[in-house]
């Protein structure tokens, strides 16, 4: 019985190996990334993002079909456009980053879908721009693998520099040069695995991974290195629980694996050792002498 | 009855009125590219047609621009499919404030249920092909008395091509050895045609390309497509073509090209009108099950 929920499905069909193989790498990568956005308060910036991406990719859409690389350089391109842009304006206008942020993503949006209209034909952007898990080929995969392999790399080399960027940003600017380049990097990072899983898994899931895992995972630890392993590690439970749950209950695989995500934050938020509802609310002994 | 005839003779000194400058075309519209096919091959140069959703387009999702309503507000006529397919038209038409009559093409044709509700695809029998032609021709006549001949003409010699049609389907079905008459599609389309001329097909997502397939689903289609032996996968103009290619890949089964279904193909593509359209899907499915 447990066997044919949750063995069967993956030993039985290539197709749902290969969804998981992509839904993992996306989960690994995508939950430490989501950790430090979540630590620099900039938990809506990746939703806000993932939205920017659209028109770029309706462009390597227009300009190359439903081809895979034109799709994501567009994408990477909108992305870094609206991130540095937005960050530049911040830095150097009286605005803050979130204000601007948001008119940034929302003028890119409404370009994409100018641009998706342009084009004459409406076939469901959902259809063409948004992949699904399910429908992984191996040129997604390589990708999504790619990608986090990229990621997890960078952020292994680059950790200290995130790390204090991240914890005490002025600090980390007074006594190196890193801190610049940490925050590029660290938004170049977030708009590669935005546009990955955009295209390969769809835009809920792409977000979903990153944030759901990561806020979960911060309710357990106040330890950074630990958050970012135990996001990494929800982050690919809710995958594989979410695509059995697709094929069980015939959920579509997004939103199936979302909404394991969203179960787990919500055990999280109850049962949490740092900052849940019952550890919060109960009151503690007064340490000792 | 006798009322109607009471109403032709006092609406007569209107129609005289209407003959005199009857010479300006009639401003129809139509909401998909194969209804407007319909339309265009009955009313010709004496209709001025618009099409709502053009060719490649998704007529179950469309999202309505101003433009259409602009062209609603205009038409003396409105042909719509009708069984549920134009789900968002309603709200367009009661927006627009039209004046313009609507024609439901699909009136009389035997709906098909799929899940407890009307199957819209009912274009892809060619025999309920004839019915919309005929429901077209008399709206026309109807609107525009002065050129019923026209219409009659041109909608006699249409339906006599959509016969040829119908005939050359069934011989191109005739030489595909009757086990093999199975296959795999995207969309839950092609039920009339399945109906007509004896193709069974499996589709892996709902009568409506709204819902996302789950897992499940995709598990079922590749199930099937191994256990009932299908002769191909086929990818349609309008669903996602990686679903098809991953279900083909997992099962095994010949990968056939793109079968048309709710929209024709751009002018200069395979399936430009609908005579083109029905036969460039029997040709593709001849291609992939023809031994």
């Amino acid at each position: 019985m447990l066997y044919d929920a949750l063995v069967a499905p993956f030993v039985d069909y290539p197709f749902m190996r290969r969804a998981l193989v992509g839904a993992l790498a996306t989960a690994l990568a995508g939950g430490p990334l989501g950790v430090f956005l979540l630590l620099r308060r900039m938990s809506l910036a990746g939703d806000a993002l993932s939205h920017a991406i659209l028109p770029g990719v309706a462009l390597g859409y227009l300009a190359a079909g439903l081809s895979l690389p034109a799709m994501t350089l567009g994408g990477l391109g909108a992305g870094l456009v609206v991130a540095l842009s937005s960050g530049a304006v911040a830095r150097f206008s009286a605005q803050r980053e979130d204000a601007s942020l948001a008119a940034f993503y929302l003028v890119s949006l409404a370009l994409g879908v100018a641009l998706v209209a342009l084009k004459g034909s409406n076939v469901d952007l959902l259809h063409v721009l948004f992949g699904s898990a399910l429908a992984l080929d191996d040129t997604a995969l390589y990708l999504l693998a790619g990608v986090a392999t990229i990621t997890l790399a960078a952020l292994a080399l680059f950790y200290r520099a995130l790390a204090a960027d991240t914890l005490d940003p002025v600090f980390l600017r007074r006594v190196s040069r890193f801190g610049e380049f940490a925050q590029y990097l660290f938004l170049s990072l977030v708009v590669l695995n935005l546009v990955a899983g955009f295209q390969a898994l769809g835009t809920l899931m792409a977000v979903g991974l990153i944030m759901l895992p990561a806020a979960a995972a911060r309710l357990w630890t106040q330890d950074l290195t630990r958050a970012l392993l135990l996001a990494g590690v929800l982050g690919a439970l809710s995958a594989y629980i979410g695509l059995a749950l697709s094929f069980a209950a015939g959920l579509p695989a997004g939103p199936a694996i979302i909404l394991a995500a969203g179960a787990i934050y919500f055990v999280s938020l109850v049962l949490g050792r740092a900052g849940g509802l019952i550890r919060n609310l109960t009151p503690r002994r007064h340490l000792e002498g | 009855m006798r009322l109607t005839r009471r109403a032709v003779l006092l609406a007569l000194p209107a129609l005289a009125a209407a003959s005199a400058r009857a010479e300006a075309p009639l401003p129809v519209v139509a909401t998909f590219s194969i209804l407007g096919d319909f339309v265009r091959e009955v009313g010709g140069e004496a209709v001025e047609i618009s099409v709502i959703v053009g060719p490649d387009g998704d007529a179950h999702v469309y999202e309505p621009t101003p433009a259409d309503s602009k062209k609603l507000q205009r038409a003396k006529l409105v042909f719509v499919n009708g069984l549920g397919f134009e789900g968002w038209l309603d709200r367009l038409i009661a927006a627009s404030k039209t004046k313009a009559r609507i024609v439901v093409a699909s009136e009389g044709v035997a709906a098909r249920k799929l899940e407890g509700e009307p199957d819209p695809h009912a274009w892809q029998d060619v025999a309920n092909a004839r019915r919309y032609v005929e429901n077209i021709r008399d709206a026309l006549k109807a609107a525009d008395p002065v050129r019923a001949d026209v219409f009659e003409r041109r909608a006699g010699a249409y339906l006599q091509r959509l016969d040829a049609l119908d005939a050359e389907v069934r011989a191109s079905i005739a030489r595909i050895p009757e086990a093999r008459r199975r296959v795999v599609s995207t969309h839950d389309a092609f039920g009339y045609f399945a109906a007509r001329y004896g193709i069974a097909f499996i589709a892996p997502e709902g009568v409506s390309t709204e819902a996302e397939a789950s897992a499940r689903d995709i598990a079922r289609i590749v199930d099937a497509a191994k256990r009932e032996k299908v002769g191909a996968v086929f990818l349609e103009n309008v669903v996602d073509p990686r679903l098809a290619r991953a279900i083909a890949a997992d099962s095994g089964v010949r990968l056939g090209g793109e079968l048309y279904s709710d929209a024709l193909s751009p002018p200069g593509g395979p399936a430009a009108d609908y005579i083109a359209m029905m036969r460039h899907n029997v040709e593709e499915l001849s291609s992939a099950l023809v031994p």
